[in-house]
């Protein structure tokens, strides 16, 4: 049966406490909402969210048979290079043959499931892993930018051994204008909110849910969970009564805490559903863009062998106050920041060196001896180990999914950072091999020698005038 | 059978610039400022140059690349030059080229030269200019150099169970000690003391680093004038004689395998180990009347004594303490200032250190002038703890 195998998500380390950006931003009248938002670090993005949802889910999971790769979202960093191709090299799945990114809309993470469920289901693909992102950022003080946090959610889909079979699904599609950006342009324009209350969560949702529950001679009763994507608190809350739902049926959406993700928010409020789900719970997801794609799986026995994901529940406890709308603003680049004349020095990215050394620089694929063992990375042709000093007899050796600790550290202000200091040092892993790596999601008086940290895929700097966001992999302290 | 450099080449002549913020100088104006001291204390003419070797480590910001900025500048006759560039070691390298080339037979007399310009950049710190290669920016980390070297001090506290306070303590004493000798040094680019208490509450530049942990970053151009031992009487009565002169480089291991204890510099060890045994040293501790060693950071001095067999592994707080390093102390480190008075204008920091051996072999160091000092010795390291290249020069009558 096709379904999914594993899931994973990502939340960016960093809140925001709306209260403080309502502070920042009384003059230009009151937000839509309380509670808090989750940031996504100034070296992150909808790649790297995506990445470390995929990472999340791929724990434990043989990564060798994964033929697609389906990424989605709406904050896409390019539109000339896939995006998918580039999450792919960066979780190093090898085997890896279709790719594809479903942008433009807030329901194309459904709409990715489906599709992936279709090939596996057809026979054209054997596993795919679909991940899916966003980080978007509205005008300051605009509706979106009180609403909308960041966070990623990833599923491995397959046809065996899964913990949910995917058992149908219903699509709707209306050319209805709630949020649109041109290509080109950053920021979202939205149109009124009560219009998109009312034309359009209050009547697509019901009329894609009756659409699912007609086609398959369902009752909503039959379902253990519903989730349905939404941006408005109130919304949220009137469509249970619509649909029927019992309180127990419904998903929280994730709004007071982390916010809406926009492609993500009923990806991630699936995980969050999965974590919670017994053998033979029955949940329907409902996305909501430009119409709605409706999906319901079937949760198996196998869910009481899921281990070590963080999901949304460990994302959820692992936070840190951003502490200013400022420093908000400096992150997402809204507001132009002296970083120094230093940090005006122009980086020159090579993309002959991206592309031939893509797994050991995206990757983080290095050495390992076999002759004696010692991992390293980058790749050494020649041991580094000054007993063995054997040339050109290694394997590829993946160091994105070893944990290690700190040999030694600095936190450094002179360096040229949007986020002071910069804090790097070296890591000796478990296993073999040390690396110097850029740190990153730490407070820089916490860091001491041997602290355990595990590693998470970055921005490494942009290259405006190349039109480039080169990415790599830092280390963090591991996530509890 | 190889029997090494020493004894075999003299130094007959040597100059050295202010070094400072020189906003008021060219690359060019400190070149020529360096060379007419230098040949003016040989009492040389030009056409007795036989060759010469120019270090600057970061020509793309000054002056260019090649040897031909040397020729053109001092109009140099048509002869040899060659531009030589090792890190942080590279004035010491082209001391190295016409050294060896003298004691090679090749030529009678040698000119070294090092420049490095770092001041037009508009930012404090060592330039970046692309230094690394295209794939650096893409596998590197966000680093800078004091973090480089900050990450040797947090090991070595964390390892040694210094305390913070405790640590930066050791570290400023190393700071003071070569501020109050660089107060006495009108060619100090920081001519001013500093208390311990200063230093420790100055703000922070890299954990644990403090601004007065950092050498400053200067302008400035030194120069020597080197021949074949048995004629330098020819020349002038008080020439001093090279007795070694060795560089070592890491083999990569320290980096990527995980036997470095991240607390020494490996490569100083060794290149001292190879400089005493060319030199005829044994006991480094006795025998070395002063050195000046690459204080890039406070932190890198206080290794280095450990490094060069000064101070016993784990121990230079115990000498640091005792004074042992300060100017009235048994061995005298940084008499001049150091690189923390001097700046680093990278590839002038190596000559400008053997000028300060020279001079106060010769008894000329004014104020500075310690009792009768034998062999000096200087270091210079280039790159990071974990990956470097180390050179050791030895002196003396």
């Amino acid at each position: 049966m096709v379904g999914i195998k594993s899931y994973g998500a990502h939340i960016p380390r960093y809140r925001l406490d709306r209260n403080i950006m309502q502070l920042a931003l009384l003059f230009l009248g009151t937000g839509p909402l309380r509670g808090e938002k989750a940031v996504a670090n100034w070296d992150e993005d909808s790649i790297t969210m995506a990445t470390a949802a995929g990472k999340d889910c791929l724990t434990g999971e043989d990564r060798d048979k994964i033929d697609g790769l389906y990424f989605a979202t709406t904050s896409q960093i390019y539109s000339l290079r896939q995006n998918a191709g580039i999450i792919a090299g960066a979780l190093d799945i090898a085997t890896v043959s279709r790719t594809a990114d479903f942008t433009d809309s807030t329901k194309s993470g459904t709409t990715a499931m489906i599709a992936a469920a279709d090939a596996i289901g057809a026979g054209s693909l054997s596993s795919c892993l679909v991940c899916v992102s966003d980080c978007r950022v509205g005008k300051v003080s605009g509706n979106a930018d009180y609403t909308y946090g960041d966070g990623a959610a990833s599923f491995l889909m397959g046809n065996k051994d899964v913990i949910a079979t995917i058992d149908g699904s219903y699509s709707t599609t209306h050319d209805f204008v709630d949020r649109r950006r041109l290509e080109g342009e950053r920021l979202e324009h939205m149109w009124e909110e009560r219009f998109i209350r009312d034309a359009g969560y209050m009547n697509f949702i019901p009329e894609a849910v009756a659409g699912l529950l007609n086609k398959y001679k369902l009752n909503i009763k039959d379902f253990s969970k519903v989730i349905y994507a939404c941006s408005i608190a109130g919304a949220h809350s009137a469509l249970a009564k619509t649909l029927g739902l019992a309180p127990e049926q419904v998903q929280d959406p994730l709004l007071m805490n982390v916010g809406d993700t926009g492609v993500a928010q009923p990806m991630m409020m699936l995980v969050a559903a999965l974590e919670d789900a017994k053998p033979g719970d029955r949940i329907m997801v409902v996305s909501f863009g430009q119409g709605c794609d409706v999906f319901y799986i079937t949760v198996t026995d196998k869910i009481t062998e899921v281990k070590n994901k963080k999901a949304i529940k460990r994302n959820l406890a692992n936070k840190a106050a951003l502490g200013s709308y400022e420093k908000y603003l400096a992150f997402r680049k809204l507001m132009p920041v002296e970083i120094g004349i230093r940090g005006e020095e122009a980086i020159f990215t090579s993309f002959s060196i991206v592309s031939r050394e893509n797994r050991e620089i995206y990757g983080m694929v290095g050495s390992r001896c076999r002759k004696c063992g010692a991992p390293a990375w980058p790749i050494q042709r020649i041991c580094p180990n000054p007993d063995c000093g054997a040339i050109d007899q290694f394997d590829p050796y993946r160091f994105s999914d070893k944990l290690g600790n700190i040999f030694t550290y600095t936190a450094d202000y002179l360096a040229a950072s949007i986020d002071p200091p910069s804090a790097y040092g070296f890591i000796d892993f478990e296993g073999g091999g040390r690396c110097g790596l850029d740190f990153t999601d730490c407070d820089a008086n916490t860091l001491k020698v041997g602290l355990p940290m595990e590693l998470s895929f970055r921005i490494k700097y942009a290259d405006e005038k190349r039109a480039a966001v080169n990415y790599g992999w830092k280390a963090i302290p591991i996530i509890a | 059978m190889a029997d090494g450099i020493r004894d075999k080449v003299a130094i007959i002549g040597m100059g050295c610039t202010k070094f400072g913020e020189r906003f008021d100088a060219s690359p060019q104006d400190l070149i020529v400022e360096a060379f007419v001291e230098c040949i003016g204390d040989a009492g040389l003419e030009k056409k007795d140059i036989q060759a010469a070797w120019w270090g600057v480590h970061m020509p793309d910001i000054s002056v260019g690349r090649g040897a031909t900025v040397l020729g053109a500048v001092l109009k140099l006759p048509y002869i040899p030059v060659t531009r030589v560039e090792n890190y942080c070691t590279t004035g010491t390298e082209a001391l190295r080229g016409a050294t060896y080339a003298v004691a090679s037979g090749a030529y009678d007399v040698c000119l070294a030269l090092g420049m490095e310009k770092l001041k037009d950049t508009g930012y404090g710190g060592l330039p970046l200019a692309g230094g690394m290669g295209y794939k650096a920016p893409l596998i590197g980390f966000n680093m800078t150099a004091p973090g480089a070297f900050a990450m040797l001090a947090t090991k070595y506290f964390s390892r040694y169970n210094l305390n913070p306070q405790e640590g930066k303590m050791m570290l400023a004493k190393v700071s003071a000690k070569s501020h109050k000798n660089g107060a006495l040094n009108p060619k100090a680019h920081l001519r001013k003391e500093v208390t311990v208490e200063q230093i420790m509450n100055a703000p922070i530049i890299a954990w644990p680093l403090g601004l007065f942990d950092c050498c400053g970053v200067s302008d400035g151009a030194a120069a020597a004038i080197v021949c074949r031992a048995d004629m330098a009487k020819n020349f002038r009565q008080d020439p001093v004689f090279i007795k070694a002169l060795q560089i070592s480089v890491s083999s990569g291991d320290e980096m990527l395998y995980t036997r470095w204890d991240g607390t020494h510099v490996e490569p100083a060890y060794r290149a001292g180990i190879s400089a005493y045994r060319e030199a005829g040293i044994k006991n480094p501790r006795e025998e070395v009347s002063m050195a000046e060693v690459h204080d890039c950071f406070s932190i890198t001095e206080a290794v280095t004594m450990e490094d060069l067999q000064f101070s016993p592994r784990g121990r230079v707080k115990e000498d640091i303490d005792a004074g042992r390093f300060n100017a009235d102390g048994a061995q005298p480190i940084q008499i001049d200032g150091g690189l923390k008075c001097f700046g680093h204008p990278i590839g002038a920091s190596g000559l400008r250190m053997v000028y300060e051996m020279y001079k106060q072999l010769q008894g000329k160091a004014d104020k500075r002038q310690l009792k009768n000092p034998k062999i000096g010795l200087t270091h210079n390291m280039g790159g990071f703890p974990s990956n470097n290249v180390v050179s050791v020069c030895i002196v003396g009558k």
